[in-house]
């Protein structure tokens, strides 16, 4: 019985320095941020700062403009969970109708764009973006993130509504609830674990896009969300190093303290998306 | 299923079956009206801007006004002629290679551990492997090339003191070490999602059967093999190709890091199109060019998506038989 315990108890040799491997840039990060910029000039491997100091923040939110960035990417972030939040929930529900014709053709539609990559049709997202006169807006954005994204929600939407009993939504129609009703009253309210996965995963992918926020910003560098804020930081030609942990810490923290927050929604709503 | 049969009955009254379709889109008016939104951003934000790519392939322009340089299959002749776009496109493939080759089995060696309930702190270190996941990837991608830096980087002082290094390796900026590093990076960027999916697969195995195999005396790695290995196969498949598509569209971190250098020895076909479209250092974007780059990317993914079709087959069907 030892044997087993002390066997099973050496996994922890291994895992626990993977870990530290792991988490040691996130360490350094913070730890850099509340370093003194003549501290990290002489160097020094202390993880603890001699002489911790909130001066890093109040540059990168002021002078770097991080506060603006933030309150950016606040709103980029909520215009693409809310678009894809009804968008995917009100078409996820009419896919779930059994024998609605041309289903096929549209659910074989959204799989089959799933293999194709994305990265090229900027171009067009972008012209059509600026046609519609959104261009240099947050909102052309938005949609141009929640386009794409949208697949992955309808298609658990749709497998959620389809395995909610027939029965139900019977009872309501009985009870003189129209389409709209049935939808809004009965049937939303019960996916709310659905709508709770889907909007953290696009709230969390939002927060950290990269791409799209950069080429409808190159023209507006007001609109910039903090991922591409913090690359226009790092261009110039003396770079600010502990300023720069600071905004790394403005940037990453509150979407880790988010995830840590409803880490179990998240993975269960990935690991459901799998396995489904 | 029951289409196939009453079909043959079907097929004599045309009249009725034409006059009865009207009746059957007004039962599902509402579920239209529903779609709509659906149709739009979809039909406006990812298949018009495929369609749209193949269509400015052919025109020699910069983006402003309307195309009408024609240019036939010039674009596409440059593009395939072009060794940069060539080692763009290598270095695509190498990013999902390392991922394929490299993150999946040690994600799923990793699971296969923390997905036993005697493990203690397995939760912690799930999600300590998860983190990075959630972490920006342009933010991340800079803090360690400043970990990586060679003039004062905390790496190449640990090498340094510790002596297995006599002079500071530049990790980023060598056209040798560029790539093996970035790819390390999204290794470790990407294995806590990885994770989460074989995680979400070894869930699938029942355990009475798995315990049913421990009393007739199969060992770890027999119960392995036979029970766990080809119920898991079946999504394997589709992690595969998740993890696939994923790393062919790396663009963030070679953004961020290299902007694919040094002399675009990191270079993948995303930081290539991006460069002909919107780098602001061009005097006139190509739109038209960067398009074609676009879809011949697009269509060398789907062979070589297609090329694993059959394999991916046999191993779908024999995890299931």
């Amino acid at each position: 019985m030892n044997r087993l315990v002390l066997r099973r108890n050496v996994w922890h040799l291994l895992l626990i320095p993977l870990c530290l491997v792991w988490i040691y840039p996130f360490v350094w990060m913070i730890s850099a941020a509340f370093k003194t910029p003549r501290e990290m000039l002489i160097g020094g491997l202390a993880l603890l700062p001699d002489d911790a100091t909130l001066d890093n923040f109040r540059r990168a939110w002021t002078t770097a403009k991080f506060s603006t960035y933030t309150a950016n990417t606040v709103t980029y972030s909520i215009a693409v969970v809310v678009l894809v939040l009804l968008v995917a929930s009100t078409a996820g529900y009419a896919l779930a109708r059994p024998g609605l014709p041309g289903k096929k053709v549209l659910v074989g539609l959204l799989v089959a764009t799933m293999f194709i990559p994305h990265g090229y049709t900027i171009i067009p997202t972008f012209l059509l973006v600026n046609g519609l006169g959104l261009g240099n807006g947050l909102l052309g954005a938005a949609l141009a993130q929640a386009g794409p994204a949208l697949v992955v929600p309808v298609l658990l939407f749709m497998g959620f509504f389809s395995g909610i009993p027939k029965e139900l939504e019977e009872a309501a129609r009985i009870d003189g609830a129209g389409y709209l009703r049935t939808y809004w009253k009965v049937m939303l309210p019960l996916a709310k674990p659905v709508l709770g996965t889907v909007a953290l995963m696009n709230f969390i992918g939002a927060w950290n896009a990269f791409f799209i926020p950069l080429v409808f910003t190159l023209g507006n560098p007001d609109l910039r969300t903090l991922g591409v804020g913090m690359y226009g930081f790092y261009g110039q030609d003396t770079t600010d190093w502990t300023g720069l942990a600071a905004a790394a810490c403005i940037s990453v923290i509150p979407i880790v303290v988010v995830f840590l927050f409803l880490q179990k929604t998240f993975v269960e709503g990935i690991a459901g998306a799998v396995k489904s | 299923m029951t289409t196939t049969v009453e079909r043959p009955l079907e097929k004599v009254p045309v009249a009725p079956r034409g006059a009865g379709r009207p009746g059957r889109f007004r039962k599902h008016l509402w579920s239209y009206l529903f779609l709509v939104p659906m149709v739009l951003l979809f039909g406006g934000f990812t298949v018009w801007p495929m369609i749209a790519s193949w269509w400015y392939a052919f025109f020699d322009w910069d983006g402003v006004g309307a195309a009408t340089d024609w240019v036939g299959f010039a674009n596409f002749a440059e593009v395939f002629g072009s060794d940069a776009f060539w080692r763009a496109f290598w270095h695509s493939f190498v990013f999902s290679l390392a991922a394929i080759f490299v993150e999946m089995p040690l994600a799923l060696v990793l699971a296969i551990l923390l997905n036993n309930s005697w493990l203690r702190f397995r939760n912690v270190y799930r999600l300590v492997l998860f983190l990075p996941v959630v972490a920006t990837t342009a933010v991340i991608g800079i803090v360690i090339a400043i970990l990586l830096d060679p003039a004062g980087g905390l790496v190449n002082r640990v090498l340094l003191d510790t002596g297995l290094v006599d002079q500071p390796v530049n990790f980023l900026g060598s056209t040798s070490t560029a790539l093996p590093t970035l790819l390390s990076i999204d290794v470790w960027k990407g294995f806590g999602i990885t994770l989460i999916y074989w995680l979400a697969a070894l869930q699938t195995v029942p355990k009475d059967l798995q315990e049913a195999a421990a009393i007739d005396g199969a060992g770890f790695w027999r119960a392995l093999r036979f029970v766990t290995l080809p119920i898991v196969m079946p999504i394997a498949v589709v992690i595969l190709l998740l993890v696939f598509q994923r790393s062919l569209s790396t663009f963030d971190l070679v953004r961020a890091v290299t902007e694919g250098g040094p002399d675009y020895a990191t270079d993948v076909v995303p930081t290539y199109i991006y460069r002909y479209a919107f780098d602001p250092s061009l005097q006139a974007p190509r739109y038209g060019f960067a398009s074609a780059a676009g879809v011949v990317f697009g269509l060398l993914t789907l062979v070589v998506t297609l090329l694993q079709a059959p394999f991916l087959k046999r191993r779908l069907s024999g995890g299931r038989g």
